[in-house]
C-alpha cells in the first residue's frame, strides 16, 4: 500500500509528464461542466429574473422549490434521467444514455436550482431604480433587464463558480448517465471512484489535483474581478 | 423577451440533440464485470479488435446483475458476464441471442495471513464458510447482485445457512473496492481468481481456499437481441463475439498472466 507522500509524488509526475490518459480524462471534465454551465445560464437568468421582479401567483412558493432543489442528491437526478433516457425509457430512441450530452444534461438539472436561487437572491438585492431608470429612459423591458443584470454581474459571476463547482466535483450523476466510458464519459470525478476501486491511489490523487488547482485558479480570478469591481464602483 | 428566451431553449435542444448524430460510426457498447476490467483484462483484449475491425468498444463496467438489465433495456449492444443461471433465463425471456462460452477461471476466497478461522487446506468450500461462521470472523461480501456475489449466496445456500451477524458485512461495492475493505478490515471475502491476482501485490491478504468444483466461474458473452431494438449494433457485436472465441482471441486471454499465473482460462475453440 503505497503512502500518501509516494501517490502524490507519482501524481506530480503523471500530470506534468502530460499522460495523455489523465489529459483526456481532464478535458472532457471541462467541456462538459462547462458546457453545461453555459446553457444553463442562458435558461437560469432571466427565469431569477422573473422571481425577482415579476408579480405572480406562486411566486414565493417557486423560490422555495429552488432554494429546496439545491439539496437533492446527484444520484437521484442521475437515476431519474437514467430512466427517462434509457432504451426502454420515454426518451429512449434519442439515443443519448451513456454520452457526453446525456451528462451536460444532468449537469444542467444540478446547476439549474443553483444558477436560480443566487442568482434571485442577487438581482434582489439591485438596486430596483436602474431597472426603473433604465425603463423611464425608454428602453424595452429586455434591454432594462440587461442593464440590471449588468449592475449585478459580480454577484452574478459568484453564482456561476458556485454552479460550476458544484457539477465538476459531481460524482453520482456523471457515473449514472456517462456510465465512466474511457475516452467518451470518463471524467475527473468517475476516474477517480474508478481508480480508488482498483487501489490506483497515485491516478486518484493526481486528478484530486487537477481539480484543485482548477478550484484554485477559478477563485482566485473571481477575486481579482470582484476586486475590480469595487474600485469602479 | 419571450421570444428570446424560447429561442434560446431551442437552440441549446437542438445543439444538444444534433451531437450525437456525429458519433454513429463503428460502435459498440459492450457491459462487463468489474471483474474483466478490474482484472486488466480488456485492456490486452480490446486495442486488437478495434485495431483490426475499426469498431470501437465502449466498456461499462459494472455487476453482473446490472449488466444484464442494462442488455435488457436495450442500453448496450452485448453483455459479457458470469453468471450462468442469470444469462441463461435472459436467454430464455428473450432480451439475448447467440450465447458463447468464453473463458473460465475459479473463486478462492482470500483471508488475513493470520487466518483465525483456520480455512487453510482445506478443499471443500462448504467446510470452509462453516469454519468461518463457527468462529465469527469478519466476511466482506459483496452486496452488489453481481456474478461473483451471486455464487457467494449459492454457496451459502448449499451451507443451509442464511448469514446474519456483526460478522457478515455487505460492501454493496466492486470487487476491487471489496478487496481493499476486507484488507483493511482483516476479514475473509470471495473473490474471482482474475481481480485477486491483479491486486495480491497491493494486498496484505493471503489466498486461503481453493480447489472446489463448486468454485468454478464461466463468463459468457451474449449479443442484445437485434430484434427487439432494431437499432442496435447488433452485427458489430456479434464481429467481437467471433473475435473473442477466435483462436486469435483466445490466444490473447490464453497469453494474459501476472506474475506467470494464468487469470482466465479460455474455453471456446482450443489455443494451439
Amino acid at each position: 500500500m503505497d503512502s500518501l507522500v509516494d501517490a502524490s509524488k507519482q501524481a506530480l509526475m503523471l500530470l506534468f509528464s502530460g499522460d495523455a490518459t489523465l489529459w483526456t480524462i481532464v478535458s472532457i471534465s471541462f467541456k462538459v461542466s462547462a458546457q453545461a454551465v453555459l446553457y444553463t445560464a442562458v435558461l437560469a437568468l432571466p427565469l431569477a429574473f422573473i422571481l425577482a421582479y415579476g408579480h405572480f401567483p406562486g411566486r414565493r412558493p417557486l423560490i422555495a422549490l429552488f432554494n429546496s432543489l439545491m439539496a437533492v442528491p446527484a444520484v437521484v437526478i442521475g437515476l431519474t434521467l437514467y430512466l427517462l433516457l434509457s432504451r426502454s425509457g420515454p426518451f429512449g430512441n434519442l439515443r443519448l444514455l451513456f454520452t457526453q450530452q446525456a451528462m451536460i444534461l444532468g449537469q444542467m438539472m444540478l446547476c439549474l436550482p443553483v444558477l436560480v436561487a443566487m442568482g434571485h437572491s442577487a438581482i434582489q438585492a439591485a438596486d430596483r431604480r436602474a431597472w426603473e431608470t433604465a425603463l423611464t429612459l425608454g428602453a424595452s423591458s429586455w434591454r432594462a433587464m440587461q442593464t440590471l443584470l449588468f449592475e449585478v454581474r459580480f454577484a452574478l459571476f459568484a453564482a456561476l463558480i458556485a454552479g460550476f463547482g458544484r457539477i465538476i466535483a459531481e460524482v453520482g450523476s456523471s457515473m449514472m448517465v456517462g456510465a465512466n466510458i474511457l475516452n467518451h464519459t470518463r471524467n475527473i470525478p468517475t476516474a477517480i471512484a474508478l481508480e480508488t476501486s482498483k487501489g490506483e491511489f497515485s491516478q486518484g490523487i493526481a486528478l484530486g489535483l487537477v481539480l484543485l488547482i482548477l478550484a484554485l485558479l477559478l477563485n482566485t480570478a473571481l477575486t481579482l474581478l470582484q476586486g475590480r469591481g469595487e474600485m469602479i464602483a | 423577451m419571450l421570444k428570446n428566451v424560447s429561442k434560446t431553449l431551442f437552440i441549446v435542444l437542438l445543439l444538444a440533440a444534433m451531437t450525437p448524430l456525429n458519433a454513429a460510426e463503428r460502435m459498440i457498447r459492450l457491459a462487463t464485470t468489474t471483474s474483466t476490467e478490474n482484472s486488466g483484462l480488456l485492456n490486452k483484449l480490446l486495442p486488437p479488435f478495434e485495431k483490426q475491425t475499426g469498431i470501437s468498444v465502449q466498456v461499462i463496467a459494472v455487476g453482473t446483475g446490472k449488466a444484464l438489465r442494462m442488455g435488457r433495456d436495450g442500453d448496450v449492444d452485448l453483455v459479457l458476464v458470469h453468471d450462468r443461471i442469470g444469462e441463461n433465463s435472459f436467454v430464455a425471456e428473450g432480451h439475448g441471442v447467440n450465447r458463447r462460452e468464453v473463458m473460465y477461471n475459479d473463486f478462492v476466497i482470500v483471508g488475513p495471513a493470520d487466518d483465525p478461522a483456520t480455512v487453510s487446506g482445506i478443499h471443500n468450500v462448504a467446510e470452509a464458510l462453516q469454519k468461518i461462521v463457527d468462529s465469527k470472523s469478519l466476511f466482506i461480501s459483496r452486496g452488489d447482485a453481481s456474478g461473483t456475489h451471486k455464487k457467494e449466496l449459492y454457496l451459502w445456500k448449499i451451507l443451509g445457512q442464511k448469514p446474519a451477524g456483526d460478522w457478515y458485512r455487505e460492501a454493496g461495492q466492486g470487487m476491487g473496492k471489496v478487496l481493499q475493505i476486507a484488507g483493511e478490515l482483516q476479514a475473509y471475502t470471495l473473490t474471482d481468481r482474475g481481480t485477486w491476482l491483479a491486486y495480491r501485490s497491493k494486498s496484505p491478504l493471503k489466498l486461503l481456499m481453493e480447489g472446489d468444483k463448486r468454485l468454478f466461474n464461466p463468463y459468457g458473452i451474449i449479443a442484445v437481441n437485434p430484434a427487439r431494438y432494431a437499432d442496435s449494433h447488433y452485427r458489430a457485436a456479434m464481429e467481437f463475439i467471433a473475435w473473442v472465441t477466435s483462436v486469435e482471441g483466445q490466444t490473447v486471454i490464453h497469453d494474459y498472466r501476472i506474475d506467470g499465473n494464468p487469470l482466465f482460462i479460455p474455453m471456446a475453440v482450443p489455443v494451439p
